[in-house]
């Protein structure tokens, strides 16, 4: 296929529409036994005009899974301690120390020392239990939001809440809302829930290994 | 450390052909699969220090597993449970394991218990642990997981991109494993989730929730249940952002937000709505990028982007709220038809299977715009076009579609396209058997000999009738073969 020299320097160009030729049609056209017709095609998600490309989308996606190429090595560092007080975590490795960051340092409340894990699950926790005029209001109205992304739902209590999440998001009902022990320096657990928590602890005793 | 691998071959004790062979049997079984509705996919993360430890996998028994976890569980120190999250997460890169593990009693809750520590490095442990089963073909495994993924939704709003990059895959993965799983990921809040997440700036957090994005549009109920919910989040708008050419624009991304593109417009949910947003003028823009590149590089890669960002464009196209904005400049900019056949040339050389996708684009661009056909005139691209004739049956009939489409404008426009190649072309794909693209020769013949009557002089003196009386016994062609003949003779 060779395209002419000037289309590369057209395409280098600036924008610009070609002034159209005359536009003169006779009914003979596309008449019967012809039936040429202009018209723009739409093709559905499933049509076979699909096929050829959809392969090659699913090929690429799991070429990433059976062909290993050399990725890109992430550069060593000696041994190094977390510098946060009251923590002695070491790390080997930059990633390593980020997940350690963010999992435990990142979103933990001030004054009782929990963490959580996103920003937003801090300020409810902040709002819920160390703020008085929440407190206040919460006597009076629904106060505690749905701690789902997206949904605005309030209730009157954390309870009221815990079933909503449980009976209109699917959360699982041992989604563990109860008070997590405070502690100094590393929070003892990580909270989901308004000041809950969903340590490890609480599947310990279960005893379900044999 | 957690990279995903690039889809670049390692040749390693494997010839080239053997590499095409195997290439070919799995195309095979992806058609088929398609076929039966059944084509779905998964990504799969692996650290490499895991990929170069093992070498074989070995298959780890119901002790084995309770042994791991309960280390994992009960262990003194944070290292040695580590250690045993990592043994078991090796183990379960093996489909047998995976099995077991599920019939485990408690084995999920234990790892969930885990995902949900406050210890990190058995968090992230764990976290892989599901990512091997997330990636399992049996919808058995992915429902297992339920337990899971209402924390793996959690974590996407404030963890490290890594984790968060993690997390995102499992999703995915999840997602096309079972109806169950998307049943459970909606009301939980998935889509506002990824709404909130596509606002990070880490390129790999980007790139896997496009991956995520896009599994849940395949589903097969999203045109109902997900699409609609999907445009009424900034997510629209941001996967436009990410698909605006620039410096910023980053190829894998942009192939993981051009599929979600695809795929929800090709349902026609709300159209209207993307094009408001600017769709056509992104893509547009995306499309003269793509042609500069493929110029540039020979990035074989290429026709990943390429091939959803035709189809988004062809789609829109066919949406009447295209007309409203059809005065703007980004689809009355005849640059869209030079970057096109750049890009044609560029699939003819590398993926020739992508010429009717191409096509098609082109096909919607001519269709109702004098000024494209003219462009096309213009600019010289009849020759170029002419000489895909001969790859498919299918690029031939697009190609004369095409043609048609300038020629039905009138005798300026027929005038423009007749010199030169044309005559020698179409007395060729007379010669053809396949009767879809005689069928359309003779469209273009009848609008040609009506415009340009010189044309069906000429026909006549290069032995047209002849080529023509191969097909006059055909019951689809023979009418239309008897009014070319009366007018080539009688006028
Ligand atoms: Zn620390
Ligand atoms: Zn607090
Ligand atoms: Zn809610």
């Amino acid at each position: 296929m060779q395209l002419p020299a000037t289309l590369r320097a057209r395409l280098s160009e600036g924008p610009g529409a070609a002034e159209p030729l005359p536009v003169v049609r006779v009914p003979a056209a596309g008449a019967a036994p012809f039936r040429f017709v202009a018209r723009r095609v739409r093709f559905p998600r499933e049509h076979e005009f699909f096929e050829d490309g959809d392969v090659q989308r699913h090929l690429y996606l799991r070429d990433v899974l059976t062909q290993v190429a050399e990725a890109p090595e992430r550069p060593r560092v000696p041994e190094f301690p977390c510098q946060v007080a009251g923590c002695c975590q070491v790390f080997d490795s930059l990633e390593s120390y980020e997940h350690h960051y963010h999992a435990l340092h990142r979103s933990v409340c001030s004054i009782c020392k929990r963490a959580f894990p996103s920003g937003q699950l801090l300020d409810r926790h902040l709002l819920e239990w160390h703020d008085t005029f929440f407190q206040v209001l919460a006597e009076k109205q629904n106060m505690y939001q749905c701690l789902v992304e997206g949904c605005e739902e309030k209730f009157r209590t954390s309870q009221a809440r815990k079933e909503h999440m449980v009976r209109r998001h699917l959360y699982p009902a041992d989604f563990r809302f109860d008070k997590p022990k405070k502690s100094r320096g590393v929070p003892a657990t990580i909270c989901f829930g308004q000041g809950a928590s969903r340590g490890f602890k609480s599947t310990k005793k279960r005893g379900k290994h044999h | 450390m957690w990279r995903r691998h690039q889809g670049r071959f390692r040749p390693v004790g494997c010839g080239i052909e053997e590499l095409r062979r195997n290439r070919r049997e799995r195309e095979a079984a992806l058609r088929k699969a398609r076929r039966e509705q059944q084509l779905v996919s998964r990504r799969l993360l692996r650290d490499n220090a895991l990929e170069e430890a093992s070498g074989v996998v070995e298959i780890l028994g119901e002790a084995e597993i309770l042994q791991f976890l309960r280390l994992a569980h009960r262990g003194t120190e944070e290292k040695e449970r580590e250690k045993a999250l990592v043994s078991l997460h090796r183990g379960l890169q093996h489909p047998e394991t995976q099995q077991t593990f599920i019939r485990l009693e408690g084995s999920m809750r234990t790892l969930v218990g885990l995902l949900t520590s406050n210890q990190a490095l058995l968090q992230l442990a764990a976290a892989r642990c599901l990512h091997e089963l997330s990636h399992s073909e049996h919808p058995a495994v992915a429902e297992a997981c339920l337990p899971a993924t209402s924390y793996l939704l959690t974590y996407l709003s404030g963890h490290s991109s890594d984790f968060i990059e993690l997390c995102l895959y499992t999703l995915g993965n999840l997602i096309v494993g079972s109806e169950a799983v998307r049943k459970q990921l909606l009301p939980q809040g998935i889509v506002p989730a990824l709404a909130a997440c596509i606002q990070s700036p880490h390129v790999s957090v980007l790139e896997a929730l496009g991956y995520a994005l896009s599994q849940l549009l395949q589903a097969k109920e999203a045109p109902e249940k997900i699409i609609p919910s999907i445009l009424d989040t900034p997510l629209p708008q941001h996967m436009l952002r990410l698909l605006q050419p620039g410096p910023k624009l980053s190829p894998g991304v942009a192939v993981e937000f051009s599929w979600c593109l695809h795929y929800i417009i090709c349902s026609q949910v709300n159209n209207a709505l993307l094009i408001t947003l600017g769709a056509l003028s992104t893509l547009g823009l995306l499309l003269l990028d793509l042609a500069g590149v493929v110029q540039r590089t020979e990035d074989t890669g290429l026709e990943l982007l390429a091939c959803p960002v035709l189809r988004c464009l062809s789609n829109l196209l066919t949406e009447t709220a295209v007309e409203a904005v059809e005065g703007q400049i980004q689809l009355g900019d005849e640059r869209v038809v030079a970057a096109l056949f750049i890009l044609l040339q560029f699939f003819l050389q590398k993926q020739p299977s992508l010429l009717p996708e191409g096509l098609w684009l082109l096909n919607n661009l001519t269709a109702n715009s004098p000024s494209f056909c003219t462009s096309l005139l213009s600019l010289d691209l009849t020759e170029p076009l002419l000489q895909l004739l001969p790859v498919s049956n299918v690029v031939s009939v697009l190609v004369l579609t095409v043609l048609c489409n300038i020629a039905e404008k009138g005798p300026a426009y027929c005038q423009r396209l007749w010199p030169g190649p044309l005559l020698p072309s179409l007395l060729n794909t007379l010669a053809f058997s396949d009767t879809e693209v005689v069928d359309q020769s003779l469209e273009l013949l009848q609008l040609l000999f009506l415009y340009q009557p010189e044309a069906a002089q000429a026909f006549l003196h290069q032995s047209g009738l002849q080529a023509l009386e191969k097909h006059k016994e055909e019951v689809q062609l023979q009418d239309r073969v008897h009014a070319l003949r009366e007018t080539v003779l009688h006028g």
